[in-house]
């Protein structure tokens, strides 16, 4: 824990008899690239704003580097927004707008010129200091916003959506683009999205919210591979969840009874460890397999029927109807090893234990 | 003959406009020519007889020569002055109010702030004299102040408020994460970006005050100030100085400049911003 860290701690905010953030505790670490992602209405927006200043509090504490910004005004914090919908100044410059907050603060006109010019180019505007906002497009508005925000050398640089009102083309650019401006100035960087994709490509940690508190934290990949629960296993990525009962334990494996089928998950990958539960296996570590003969040995497998197969270039989609009547998503690279098997046709799906999970139903 | 018809054909669109443009500037235009004449008797000031026409600067060079008419003109101008300073100012306030803030009665406050504007003159004049009268304030620049205020307030709310309806309440959030206050994000973002608004408001406010008839009538009682319309409504039934032409075109031509010159700055800002871009 270094000095400069964010903590939110117990912070609650209700709306009248809407609790929108819940008994929140959160550190977010000095100089990572933080992702607060979730529904709309699950309290990202709320918890950003309140670190702003913009909202209070109904209870909690939020400090910032060791000092109580809970309830300092948000002009005396040392943190700045980028906002959904940009709120440019549409009456100044573009250089104006980029240099509001540091003419705010009494920087020199030297200083100011000099900052907003390297700004500009960070964000490759070198030559629109001139323009008013109403004169660039969505993207360039974009990055006169995060210019206008980080030329002031914020403790922390928060992100509400930013990317939300860009196409996807657009989107995927500024996305490589912000991850290398965080690099390249080392401020902590909290973004709030909704878009999982996002979040996992950007992000250092991810906490994905819900009805106002944290399911889960901690780096992208760990909890895709490993989610906590089954809203995680679903907001992230997309899962197989198979209802199954726990039978027991024994070397390491939690046996369970899936619609009658036997089938084992390491120890280490169970949330839960008796009575009713979900186990899980994503769609890509789902194998297709002619028949149970040929199911590699130390997997497991089920039986099923081929309902849908849906080309997508890299990969082919096929849905397979269990003997339980759920349908299972599975995804095969279209790595042309195997024929591709054709709706009607008798299948195994298998997988290996190791890639499948248990988690609470 | 053909080529007639054809033409009228191809134009008549074109023709129509030129009527409607005579039909609203020819009033103006018939003012403008009797402020350069002499009428010969004070009945005759709205007889345009141009084999009578007597051609003349004395209208304009000797403008406050008629007993009494500078000074309801220099009345009309204070009234009008001080009545856009105060209903600009508060109608301002309670647009900023019904905006941006959520309050009990707010519902009600913006259903009532219109109802001035739809009562008649003649109904709003007889109760504020009654008022008046009961309250017994004496009549005068006072009661006239009040009764302007009163009306131009209405006018003000619905400008103001259209301009502040449009704008990006994260403005002013965006503003105080930039290290403003709230008193310089209202003077640095909001008031420059609401301006055009509160303008348009007071030059509305002022020419509703300034050409007020039927309310400032009553209000006035008894007392001798005479404000502009009053003085010219008495002079008419006495006959109508020829100044008072001179003083209409001078008032037309003022504001006339106004619209040209606002023109003008919204052209060069366009070519301005044509040019950066």
């Amino acid at each position: 824990m270094t000095d400069q860290d964010l903590c939110i701690e117990n912070v609650t905010k209700t709306f009248g008899g809407f609790t929108a953030v819940d008994d929140l505790t959160l550190t977010i670490p000095d100089g990572s690239f933080f992702a607060l992602l979730g529904a709309s209405g699950c309290g990202k927006t709320t918890t950003l704003r309140m670190v702003a200043g913009l909202e209070e509090p109904t209870a909690g504490r939020i400090t910032l580097g060791g000092l109580d910004i809970t309830r300092m005004r948000p002009y005396k914090r040392p943190v700045n927004t980028v906002f959904q919908s940009y709120a440019l100044f549409p009456h100044m410059s573009v250089a104006d707008n980029v240099a509001f907050g540091l003419r705010r603060k009494g920087e020199n006109r030297a200083d100011t010129r000099r900052k907003v010019a390297e700004m500009l180019d960070l964000v490759q505007l070198g030559q629109y200091g001139s323009r008013r906002p109403a004169q660039l497009s969505g993207g360039q508005q974009q990055r006169v916003a995060l210019a206008r925000a980080l030329v002031n050398q914020p403790e922390v640089l928060l992100l509400d959506e930013p990317l939300g009102a860009l196409d996807l083309k657009l989107r995927r650019q500024m996305q490589i683009e912000l991850k290398r401006i965080q690099t390249e100035v080392g401020i902590t960087f909290v973004h709030v999205t909704h878009d999982q994709e996002e979040a996992m490509t950007m992000a250092d940690t991810v906490a994905v919210m819900q009805a106002g508190r944290i399911e889960q934290l901690g780096a992208p990949a760990e909890m895709y591979e490993f989610p906590a629960s089954a809203f995680v296993a679903n907001f992230l990525g997309q899962s197989n969840l198979i209802k199954a009962e726990v039978t027991g334990q024994a070397d390491g494996h939690v046996t369970v009874d899936a619609h009658g089928n036997r089938l084992a998950v390491p120890s280490a990958r169970c949330r839960v460890t008796s009575g009713t539960a979900l186990l899980g296996v994503r769609p890509e570590k789902l194998h297709l397999a002619d028949g149970l003969a040929a199911v590699p040995s130390g997997h497991a497998a089920v039986q099923g029927v081929v309902t849908d197969a849906s080309f997508t270039g890299v990969s082919t989609q096929y849905l397979v109807r269990a003997p339980w009547g759920s349908e299972l998503t599975v995804f095969v690279p279209n790595s042309g090893i195997a024929a591709p098997a054709l709706p009607g046709a008798q299948v195994a799906v298998h997988w290996s234990p190791a890639h499948s999970f248990l988690v609470g139903s | 003959m053909r080529g007639f018809w054809r033409w009228i054909a191809e134009k008549w669109v074109l023709l129509l406009g030129f009527v409607l443009l005579a039909y609203l500037f020819v009033p103006i235009a018939v003012v403008m020519l009797l402020s350069f004449n002499q009428p010969a008797s004070r009945n005759t000031t709205y007889v345009l007889d141009l084999s009578t026409f007597d051609f003349t600067w004395h209208n304009w060079t000797d403008i406050c020569g008629a007993a009494g008419l500078c000074d309801s003109l220099m009345r009309s101008i204070y009234v009008g002055l001080s009545a856009t300073l105060i209903a600009t100012i508060l109608g301002t306030l309670i647009s900023f109010a019904l905006v941006r803030y959520r309050f009990w009665g707010r519902g009600s406050t913006n259903t009532l702030i219109f109802l001035p504007m739809a009562t008649p003159e003649i109904v709003m004049g007889t109760s504020l004299l009654t008022l008046f009268l009961g309250l017994q304030i004496p009549m005068g620049f006072l009661t006239i102040l009040i009764a302007h205020v009163m009306f131009c307030i209405s006018f003000v709310v619905v400008t103001v408020k259209a301009r502040l309806a449009g704008l990006d309440p994260r403005l002013q959030e965006a503003a105080m994460d930039l290290y403003a206050t709230p008193w310089q994000a209202f003077r640095l973002v909001i008031l420059p970006l609401v301006l055009p608004g509160i303008v348009a408001a007071a030059l509305l406010a002022f020419s509703l005050s300034f050409d007020d008839f039927i309310i400032t009538n009553f209000v006035t009682g008894t007392s001798d100030y005479t404000t502009f319309p009053m003085f010219i409504w008495g002079s008419n039934l006495r006959g109508i100085p020829p100044q008072v032409n001179a003083i209409a075109t001078a008032m037309f031509l003022i504001s006339f400049a106004f619209v040209i010159a606002g023109q003008l700055r919204t052209r060069r800002r366009s070519a301005r911003r044509a040019a950066t871009s």
